[in-house]
């Protein structure tokens, strides 16, 4: 849970709130984008980001983004990432 | 993927492997008398033993694995406290999934949810807020848990909520800070420590002058490292060259993703939603001063501990750390795990004694996992190594 994971923003959710949705490692969830905001949320779109426990937490380029996800994907980290947010949806309807 | 392949280089590893093999025979290091070098975070303790990083340095350098896993410094009193609150009737409790085996002194999170309790892994607060949000007549509580990296995070959604007015969501706070720790290990005087590597996701957060103390009062390099393998040779190198030519100073050698100052958002949000405690307990450390953080008063009706009255709001709190386990010592750098009387034996990771052994974050998990156990020969790295 410590290691951030690299996601790419694909669509503004809710301005107000500062949501949007991230694409990581194949699957999508909404995140919150306010630590990493410094003009309007659209902007943010296409951007990668660092993304630790459904917060996007630093912008990075797409090449480090590459990077380092294929070093999680070896530390196993970014696996286990994609399981967390499957338990967090599970939890929503109650299964979890 | 350019950056991918030239950061796992082979021939860039070796080459930074010679260097600091050259720097650790120049200022005299030997396996007998070793240059000690702490990992503080637990990130980086995985990926050394993932990379097999302590078998390809000098035989010089040892690296002491740090306090820097939250589930590991978990005291059992605060997994008995969530357990408490999980079985208050109309409570659902929230958690991140690495929480749920930390033994407690009766049961773990995962056998209290066995039991009955309604407890739910989440991979966010996030995911606890929109809980709340959809259940109006259950409470919601989430067990805040981590290091700087993380506690923005249940700071903001503390925030949304009482924007929201979510009368129903409140946090069980179990935040720490990583400066206190490294403080009390500089201070113990048993502990014999030539350097750090800092941890580049808790400085995304704070920067890096949170650790000037540790070169400007106690005479320590410290270098804040990313998580690729080349990054934490990089980063021993940088800590071997200032030990080398005399010097003590904070490097940031993760400055791709770690701004000096720190990130404003979140030190703000964190700023707002908490304060100090005077003292938290660590497993294997005990109480530190000043160590932990709780909920403001401001926030107080979204901090678990008041509305359950449970935890430090309760009282005097001291529970023994289970019999023959050697978490501490192996937290302080003293002994190795494979030397734990219980290592295999007791405390497994199917059946953890101790809290090192749950988390893939934690030293007797990652020795076990990846060769500590078994014959050095066994670990390779297949990255590195062509
Ligand atoms: S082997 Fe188990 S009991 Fe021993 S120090 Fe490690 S976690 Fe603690």
């Amino acid at each position: 849970m410590c290691l951030g994971i690299p996601g790419r923003i694909v669509a503004v959710t809710d301005a107000a709130r500062m949501m949007a949705l991230a694409e990581v490692s194949g699957v999508r969830r909404e995140v919150n984008v306010a630590c990493i905001l410094d003009g309007p949320a659209e902007d943010l779109v296409g951007e990668w980001a660092l993304i630790h426990v459904g917060f996007a937490m630093a912008r990075i380029d797409a090449d480090e983004a590459a990077k380092t996800l294929q070093a999680l994907h070896d530390l196993g980290e970014a696996q286990e990432a994609a399981e967390a947010m499957a338990e967090g949806a599970k939890a929503l309807e109650g299964q979890g | 993927m350019k950056y991918a392949t030239e950061f796992r280089d082979p021939k860039a590893a070796k080459a930074v492997l010679a260097r600091i093999a050259a720097l650790a025979d120049q200022i005299g290091a030997t396996r007998a008398a070793p240059v000690h070098i702490m990992e503080i975070c637990g990130g980086h303790t995985h990926a050394i033993f993932r990379y097999g990083l302590d078998k390809l340095v000098h035989e010089g350098v040892e690296f002491i694995h740090g306090p820097g896993c939250p589930v590991c410094v978990l005291p059992m009193a605060r997994v008995d406290e969530c357990v408490e609150i999980a079985n208050r009737p109309g409570v659902i409790f929230t958690t991140f999934g690495d929480a749920m085996r930390v033994p407690g002194t009766k049961m773990s999170l995962m056998q209290a949810k066995a039991a009955g309790a309604d407890i739910r892994m989440v991979y966010s607060p996030l995911d606890a807020l929109e809980l709340a949000r959809r259940s109006p007549g259950r409470e919601v509580v989430f067990f805040g848990l981590g290091f700087e990296t993380t506690t923005p995070s249940t700071a903001l959604s503390i925030q949304q909520a009482a924007r929201e007015g979510l009368g129903n969501f409140s946090v069980f706070c179990n935040h720490i800070t990583v400066p206190e720790p490294i403080r009390a290990l500089l201070d113990d005087p048993h502990m014999v420590l030539d350097g750090f590597i800092g941890p580049g996701h808790v400085s995304m957060v704070i920067g890096i002058h949170p650790y000037d103390f540790i070169a400007r009062d106690y005479g320590k390099p410290i270098v804040v490292a990313g998580f690729e393998p080349l990054d934490l040779l990089q980063s021993v190198l940088m800590v071997l060259t200032q030990i080398r030519d005399g010097r003590a100073e904070v490097e940031n050698q993760y400055a791709r993703v770690v701004p000096e100052h720190g990130n404003p958002v979140s030190l703000a949000a964190m700023t707002d939603v908490y304060e100090k405690r005077p003292s938290f307990e660590w497993r294997g450390l005990g109480e530190i001063d000043q160590s932990g953080l709780r909920i403001r008063a401001k926030y107080r009706a979204f901090d678990a501990e008041e509305k359950f009255g449970v935890g430090y709001a309760a009282g005097p709190r001291v529970v023994a750390e289970p019999e023959g386990c050697a978490c501490g010592q192996v937290m302080t750098g003293r002994i190795k795990p494979t030397a734990c009387p219980q290592f295999g034996r007791g405390c497994t990771p199917e059946m953890p004694l101790g809290a090192l052994m749950v988390s893939s974050e934690g030293a007797c998990a990652a020795y076990w996992q990846y060769g500590g156990a078994r014959a050095p020969e066994a670990v390779e790295c297949p990255e590195i190594v062509e």
